[in-house]
């Protein structure tokens, strides 16, 4: 396995993968068709969960047990396999279909406990989250704004894991102190804690930020089907409104 | 794992979005502007110790074939030496695989600016009539700039017609497009990324269908068509003659419109000195009002003159 395209999670690791898992999804190869379930899974059960809590007022508990269903029906009938890009973006038709479940669920008025080998998942991190930060977004650019936090997350969590892997955790400390953290640093002052000099800070940083955003891409291939959705999936990642 | 606040969240999208200038001799500056293409920014050229303006396209990974293709092209471009096109100056790939043109830091207002500054008809005319002659020995070199619009054109410090943005013109007569072929465009402004290239609003019919093999100089007559119908917009007393090559630039059949930019510019040089254009034709009215126009004073003074017969003649006889 190689360890670079390793997107684990805490309770769960999500095999390599060199292709798009939307085009895996269709594969014959049973254990091909489960790591893209698996990848397709890791991006987008945490905003699922949030957006069947916003948009379907759904509980806690109940959003959990919607989002294991959905996931697990998803694998059991394998419906990421009917996905058409040329209908819409990967993103806009799984949340099509987990409107669909949830109406159907509801309808239905009770829950089937389904399989799929997915009890690993974090709800209890996914409602933190929900409860501490309300959201004045329509549940559609709620879902969005969320898979792309989600993405970032999972972003800096491989980063990290690659910087600690590769021993360049000078590289990984230095992002996060100037990247991710809310104190104002600066070059110098970062130079001081970590022994080096401004411009040795400057290129760490510059690599640094280097490989995020590769592994950013890495991961939105991963899920997007064709290049022009990739394109346009980066687009909306990377074009930034300027804040 | 970390929460991303959301204004860590924007921070992380703008550092992933800036572009990396580490392994070339340039040093970011700012932003200039975003577009559907890619970026644009003022970088300082640290050889030169000059300000540059670099675009970046906003193509996330590019393949190797692809970037080869680009500064192929590039390199022919950048020899278009004319005062009014701002050459690419260099075309190379980030450190983060994403590639860039330098071009000459122009400093005026763009094309849209300057026409909402309540620049005259003429003075219009006159600029528009630059940016064809640009355009023209760009063709004559090979080159179709395919997206040409008020906002690519710049109006120097020193009244310059500059038309900007040749980092993404095509070269005619290539077998190989596959190039053209991977490119899109917007319903807004904005120019972007996909099977076409260009900007709606200014952006010729078969280019919209995305009839790549079909497009040629003509393609760039309809947007230059495009460009003079944003101008005459709102201007009072535009003649017929003006809208009708405004109309014959931008023909829904290329067959139709001029074949040439020269031709284009020939037909504004008349306008402005008041002979007939040969996309329009006069009415004997017309003609004698054109004729009157032009030789106004001329006409003023026989005028005078024969006012003052008739009143000699009118006097003598008391």
């Amino acid at each position: 396995m190689d360890p670079d395209t390793d997107i684990g999670g805490p309770a769960h690791r999500f095999p390599a993968t060199d292709h798009s898992a939307i085009i895996n999804a269709r594969s014959d190869d049973s254990r091909v068709r489960r790591r893209a379930f698996d990848t397709i899974l890791a991006s987008y059960w945490k905003p699922a969960y949030k957006y069947i809590r916003l948009k379907w007022r759904a509980g806690n508990e109940d959003a959990k047990d919607l989002t294991q269903g959905f996931f697990a029906l998803c694998f059991e009938k394998n419906y990421f396999a009917t996905y058409d890009a040329r209908k819409a973006s990967f993103q806009t038709f799984l949340r099509t279909c987990l409107d669909g479940f949830v109406a159907n669920e509801r309808k239905a008025g009770q829950r089937l406990k389904r399989g799929g080998d997915i009890d690993h998942l974090d709800f209890a991190e996914a409602e933190h989250e929900f409860a501490a930060h309300a959201s004045t977004l329509s549940p559609e650019d709620y879902f969005h704004r969320e898979w792309v936090r989600w993405m970032f997350t999972l972003a800096v969590d491989a980063f990290r894991q690659r910087c600690e892997e590769s021993g360049r955790t000078v590289h990984f400390q230095l992002f996060e102190r100037y990247d991710l953290s809310d104190d104002e640093v600066s070059y110098a002052s970062l130079g001081k804690d970590f022994g080096l000099d401004t411009a040795t800070v400057n290129n760490y940083l510059a690599a640094a930020r280097r490989d995020f955003r590769r592994i950013v891409l890495e991961k939105l291939r991963e899920i997007t089907a064709t290049e022009e959705e990739f394109r346009a999936e980066a687009r909306s990642l990377l074009g930034v409104v300027r804040p | 794992m970390r929460w991303l606040s959301d204004d860590k969240l924007n921070h992380l999208r703008s550092v992933v979005s800036e572009p990396d200038f580490s392994a070339t001799k340039y040093t970011f500056v700012k932003e200039l502007g975003r577009g559907g293409m890619g970026v644009v920014c003022l970088a300082e050229d640290r050889e030169l110790d000059r300000l540059i303006a670099i675009k970046i396209l906003n193509t996330p990974d590019i393949t190797e074939d692809l970037r080869n293709r680009m500064i192929r092209e590039a390199q022919i471009i950048a020899r278009l030496e004319h005062p009014g096109i701002v050459p690419v100056h260099d075309a190379a790939t980030l450190a983060d695989g994403r590639m860039f043109y330098a071009m000459k830091y122009v400093r005026g207002s763009r094309l849209d600016e300057y026409a909402a500054q309540g620049a005259s008809l003429r003075d219009r005319l006159r600029k528009f009539q630059a940016v064809c002659d640009a355009v023209a020995f760009a063709h004559a070199h090979g080159v179709i700039h395919r997206d040409l619009k008020p906002q690519n054109i710049m109006i120097g410090s020193f009244g310059e017609v500059l038309v900007l943005d040749w980092g993404v013109a095509k070269l005619l007569d290539r077998e190989d497009r596959s190039y053209s072929s991977y490119r899109t465009y917007s319903n807004s402004d904005d120019t972007m990324e996909g099977a076409v290239i260009g900007t709606r609003n200014y952006m010729s019919p078969e280019q919209a269908r995305g009839e790549v093999d079909q497009l040629d100089e003509r393609a760039d007559i309809y947007s230059l068509g495009a460009v003079l119908s944003f101008l005459l917009k709102d201007q009072p007393k535009v003649s017929k003659a003006a809208h009708a090559i405004s109309s014959k630039a931008t023909a829904t059949s290329k067959e139709k419109r001029y074949s040439t930019a020269s031709e284009l510019s020939a037909d504004i040089g008349r306008l402005l000195d008041a002979e007939p254009v040969s996309a329009y034709r006069e009415n004997a009215f017309e003609r004698t009002s054109r004729w009157v126009g032009k030789n106004r004073f001329l006409v003023l003074l026989v005028l005078a003159y024969l006012l003052m017969r008739i009143f000699l003649i009118f006097t003598s006889r008391r």
